[in-house]
């Protein structure tokens, strides 16, 4: 009981990461229908420009809001230079596209922090531990839970509430009606791109943190588990992309911790058996309605 | 016949396409040091995957990113086949008997490891292929990375992370030149049969092309795996050329730099993939010169790892969004030249001198005279 208690939490942990990374993918795909190869980039940029700003004496929370502005910067910026001229093009140039910019920060990351490992020292109540059920939990662990629910229902409050929310929901359901009724597209994508590099900031900033150490692969590797957990869900629900991230955390935790250990060292090819399964039995998701985009 | 264009002459076409570049291999393979003959084998092998990925990327338009996965089971396959038995033994205790004793030669090791690795697209093609755009491309990306997770972990036969090393050099410029004349060829076929029509067809419209009868499974199918066929054929070529093959060495960085070769060649050709691949072997060569730091007008600039990712990177975005048909466009001169009896044959015709040097005479003017009427009934006779 101890251990599937400890096992759930630090499904729930790995979960609420994927959570904020596979929103991002979601939100730019629901109006894009895009896949931004690139996202998982982002979380690397805030950890690195966070290491930077701690390094340069700012304390730890100015630094991690200075990191997330800049996170939001580079990922609209990202949007403007390298997704606007090739938005009407085929899924293939977009996927070369997104895969260049990937490929450019990463080497540029190298070229400038070169390969080895950094550390990110969190300041000390964040590793404080408490007992739930007889298991260790440190404060950022439950940060991390709280901040991807929050973040959950802040988004899609947000997408109902606001002026801005509605236009993106509006291009989502049919581009060119709101295109006619004067909603400014460019905005739209805009705030997308923001709003998913924003939630990849504050995961790239909570994961470095809970595991202290980083290196310039960080993000891709993330990137492409989130999409696979954004799929499960149901690409383009927000919902769907937080619940196919738990899902897929517990099966990967639990993949790891019941099996034996010479199955174990497959869990890369575990995690790409479920998309295969997904994409096979179910394309749209759980969640996903019927997929739009062929 | 009357040829407009100085490029469509025979004559040029050979000089251009066939004994220029053999004269340059064949000059480099006799006069210079090893050290260069090793890049352009290295280059000559880089064309085989790019040529295969542009089949399936470019031509039938299934955009796969596993060019890295089929690479690392040809390269394995291959030296596991063409390795000494006791050297087997040494790296790997626990091989199995009879796979410890097998010792093939180098051409049908290369052919066993290409029949296994399409046999093994067959299985997966047949599964995946249903699939589209990202999801296909993530998909593809996850094959690279179960491959690798897969020779890491079984080092009874992989001898896991630390790979294998000790191969023969059999790949040498003849060997290379070869291989990539059969793959081109071979390709060029498929590109111009009904086949490829049909991959063609489905990448344009696949709607249209299924009310005409074309089978969409079946034909993606055979292009990824004759893409797998020759892609193993690469990285068998690519374990005898450098002769030593680790799990990590066909990961991301192999995959992405084909990927670059094929869009910055051209992915919708197959000629694209020599250009491609000219530019991804021997620029990286010169920039690795400059990463370590350089004095231009007297300005010192520091060292820079990774430079040469960083330039084709940033050359990978502007060609996506300025010249999306890469270096060689939509055309397909390269490989017709090289593969059309017209420029061979045509060097024997007396008239193919002289319109060469009428249209030698030809360039720059503005109006360029397109063969008249009366040379085309003359050509009909």
């Amino acid at each position: 009981m101890v251990f599937f208690v400890g096992e759930l939490i630090s499904a729930l942990k790995l979960g609420s990461i994927y959570a904020l990374v596979a929103i991002g993918y979601s939100i730019v795909y629901s109006i894009m229908g895009m896949i931004n190869f690139a996202h998982g980039e982002l979380l690397m940029i805030a950890t690195y420009a966070l290491w930077v700003f701690m390094n340069m004496g700012i304390g730890f929370w100015p630094g991690s809001f200075l990191a997330i502005a800049l996170t939001v910067c580079a990922g609209i910026l990202i949007e403007r230079i390298a997704y606007r001229p090739i938005r009407n093009d085929g899924e293939s140039v977009q996927i070369i596209s997104s895969l260049a910019v990937s490929i450019f920060l990463e080497s540029m990351c190298r070229a400038i922090f070169n390969a080895s490992g950094k550390a990110l020292i969190i300041p000390a109540y964040f590793s404080k531990t408490f007992k739930i059920l007889q298991t260790n939990v440190s404060v950022i662990d439950l940060v991390t839970f709280i901040l991807a629910i929050g973040m959950t229902a802040a988004v899609s409050i947000f997408l109902k509430k606001a002026k801005i929310g509605k236009a993106m929901r509006a291009v989502e359901d049919n581009p060119t009606a709101s295109d006619l009724m004067g909603i400014d597209r460019d905005k739209v994508i805009m705030a997308a791109f923001a709003i998913g590099s924003l939630l990849a900031a504050i995961a790239g900033i909570l994961y470095s943190g809970k595991y202290t150490s980083f290196n310039y692969d960080m993000g891709f590797m993330l990137g492409v588990k989130a999409f696979i957990a954004a799929v499960l869900g149901g690409l383009g629900s927000i919902y769907g992309a937080v619940l196919g991230s738990y899902l897929m955390a517990v099966l990967e935790v639990f993949f790891a911790g019941y099996l034996p250990d010479s199955i174990t060292a497959y869990q890369t090819v575990f995690v790409f058996m479920v998309l295969i399964v997904v994409l096979l039995v179910r394309p749209e998701g759980i969640l996903g309605s019927s997929v739009k985009r062929s | 016949m009357r040829y407009t264009y100085v490029r469509e002459n025979p004559v040029f076409r050979f000089l251009f396409v066939v004994l220029i570049p053999l004269a340059i291999l064949a000059y480099v393979h006799f006069g210079t040091d090893p050290y260069y003959e090793t890049v352009f084998v290295l280059f000559l092998v880089n064309i085989i995957p790019c040529a295969a990925l542009n089949l399936t990327n470019g031509i039938t338009g299934i955009f796969s990113l596993g060019q890295a996965a089929f690479m690392a089971l040809g390269a394995y396959i291959s030296s596991l086949l063409t390795l000494e038995p006791k050297t087997k033994f040494a790296y790997m205790p626990q091989i199995p008997e009879w796979l410890g004793n097998a010792h093939f030669p180098f051409w049908a090791a290369m052919l066993a490891a290409c029949v296994i690795t399409s046999l093994i697209a067959v299985v997966i093609g047949f599964t995946i292929l249903r699939a589209k755009g990202h999801y296909l491309a993530v998909i593809t990306l996850g094959m690279v990375i179960v491959v690798k997770s897969l020779l890491d972990n079984a080092s009874n036969l992989t001898n896991g992370s630390r790979g294998i090393s000790g191969m023969e050099k059999y790949t040498t410029m003849p060997v290379a030149l070869l291989c990539v004349i059969i793959t081109l060829y071979v390709l060029y076929r498929i590109r111009i049969s009904a086949f490829g029509r049909s991959m063609i067809a489905l990448r344009d419209d696949e709607d249209a092309a299924a009310s005409l009868g074309i089978r969409h499974l079946q034909i993606r199918l055979l292009s990824f795996v004759v893409s797998a066929f020759f892609a193993a054929a690469g990285g068998c070529l690519w374990a005898h050329l450098e002769r030593v093959i680790a799990p990590s060495l066909f990961y991301f960085d192999e995959t992405f730099t084909i990927l670059e070769m094929s869009v910055i060649g051209g992915m919708a050709t197959l000629s694209g993939a020599i250009p491609g691949a000219a530019i991804l072997t021997f620029i990286p060569q010169v920039l690795a010169d400059l990463s370590n730091g350089f004095t231009i007008f007297g300005i010192t600039v520091p060292k820079i790892s990774g430079l040469s990712s960083i330039v084709m990177s940033i050359v990978f975005i502007l060609v996506i969004i300025f010249r999306r048909g890469g270096v060689t466009g939509n055309s397909e001169y390269i490989v017709e030249s090289m593969f059309s009896l017209d420029t061979y044959t045509g060097l024997f015709r007396k008239s193919t001198y002289a319109d060469l040097k009428q249209s030698l005479l030809n360039i720059g003017k503005r109006n360029r005279q397109p063969a008249n009427e009366e040379s085309v009934k003359e050509d009909r006779k």
